[in-house]
């Protein structure tokens, strides 16, 4: 229990997906504009993070290494996740509708986002067993919801403040990303702390 | 003739720079520009495959159905990625322990996958190694310049060659993730500061040439952009 809350609480917070280890900065900046496309693209990253781990993982355990063919791993990867968004997709159209409605824009960008890809080679290089997996990846999404949660919140001010021209756009999303990042990183001190690594 | 196989291998450079101009691939370049070595480790890394996966796409763009291209695409770059991959562990393993993760991230980067749409399945074969050559050395200049920045503010030194020698203490946070994002920050509003803001509007259409660009409109009106 003491670790799995470990786990959770590292992948949230200390090792914020987008805040810490830079993976999905592209739908971070790009869609973090609105909040309710904020928080359905972040919905839909939980869920197919942990599908995809649930699928990558007994893939790269049970049929790569076995067969000491573990270098094809970032090709398979990627193709099974590819595979896996476009059936999710299929199967949400014909038996929840609703949901689809919901999160069916989103899930097409996801197959190229870098933080699914991440937490699957990164939860085969951690070593983690495939329950310990399933909880990073759930952990990773929530931290990249929160994130996003809060980042969308940022950026409705930003539009509305006068500052100089040049940081018009990009820049200065960039630079309040740089200040939020920094307010997570106070979190990793405290994940030591509690759990006495 | 030869001026314009000229413009297409020089647009990379400045003109169309693909991270400061484009904004794209915005993961590595944040997540690798600690250390200049890393920088130009990746860059270079980055356009290996890029030549080479132009080059692969626009010869095999007749033979691939117009319907799959984008998992094909996918297929011929993580072939790529998997070769530099074993390669930089047998030739280059403390590069390769350094960049970790994002030497197979390479695959999703968006610059690679953006080229190939965008140019290469449209153009000759000599034309779109000529563009991987001159995006690959764009995107390896930019990695290298923001590296050196943070390297030089973030720990003092230079390609690991320490040149402040304790006079000054170094500012840490220049290393760390904040600082990455502020230093990407001020150098895209330098760089529209430069321009007068001519830029900006190709940093919208960078957008379009993201392979995710049709699925993001729908998701949010213009918000691919930002």
């Amino acid at each position: 229990m003491r670790e799995a809350t470990m786990i959770i609480m590292a992948a949230v917070l200390g090792n914020n997906f987008v805040l810490v280890k830079f993976l999905g900065i592209c739908p971070f900046l790009g869609v973090s504009k609105k909040l309710d496309s904020a928080m359905g693209m972040s919905i839909a990253v939980v869920f197919v993070m942990v599908m995809s781990t649930a699928a990558t993982w007994p893939i790269q355990n049970l049929l790569l290494e076995p067969n000491g063919i573990g270098y094809m791993q970032t090709i398979v990867f990627i193709l099974v996740i590819a595979a896996l968004v476009q059936l999710v997709e299929i199967a949400m159209k014909k038996f929840v509708p609703a949901l689809h409605r919901g999160l069916g824009v989103y899930l097409p960008l996801i197959t190229t986002n870098c933080a699914v890809l991440g937490v699957c080679v990164l939860n085969i290089d951690e070593g983690y067993g495939f329950a310990q997996s399933l909880l990073n990846s759930f952990g990773a999404g929530v931290g990249f919801l929160i994130a996003m949660f809060l980042f969308a919140g940022v950026r409705g001010r930003i539009e509305s403040n006068d500052y100089p021209e040049s940081f018009k756009g990009i820049a200065s999303t960039l630079i309040a990303a740089s200040i939020l990042s920094l307010s997570f990183m106070g979190f990793a001190g405290m994940i030591d702390g509690i759990f006495g690594m | 003739m030869k001026d314009n196989k000229l413009a297409i291998l020089t647009n990379g450079f400045i003109k169309e720079n693909p991270v400061l101009v484009l904004v794209l691939g915005t993961c590595p370049t944040l997540a690798v520009s600690t250390q200049a070595i890393n920088g130009l480790g990746m860059g270079l890394s980055t356009t290996v495959v890029l030549i080479f996966s132009n080059i692969f796409i626009s010869s095999l763009k007749r033979v691939i159905p117009d319907k799959v291209r984008i998992p094909c695409y996918i297929v011929v770059i993580a072939t790529f990625v998997t070769i530099v991959q074993l390669l930089l562990k047998a030739y280059f393993p403390d590069l390769d322990r350094a960049l970790g993760i994002y030497i197979p991230l390479i695959v999703v980067n968006c610059i690679i996958l953006g080229r190939a749409e965008m140019f290469a399945n449209k153009n000759s074969v000599v034309d779109s190694a000529l563009d991987g050559v001159g995006m690959g050395i764009g995107f390896t200049l930019a990695l290298t310049a923001m590296a050196c920045v943070r390297e030089l503010i973030g720990s003092g030194s230079l390609f690991g060659i320490s040149l402040t020698a304790h006079l000054i203490d170094p500012m840490a946070i220049f290393v760390l993730a904040p600082g990455g994002f502020f230093t990407f920050g001020v150098m895209i509003a330098l760089v529209n500061k430069i321009t007068r803001g001519k830029v900006r509007d190709k940093q919208k259409q960078g957008c379009a040439g993201c392979a995710q660009a049709a699925a993001c409109g729908q998701a949010e009106e213009g918000g691919c952009q930002s």
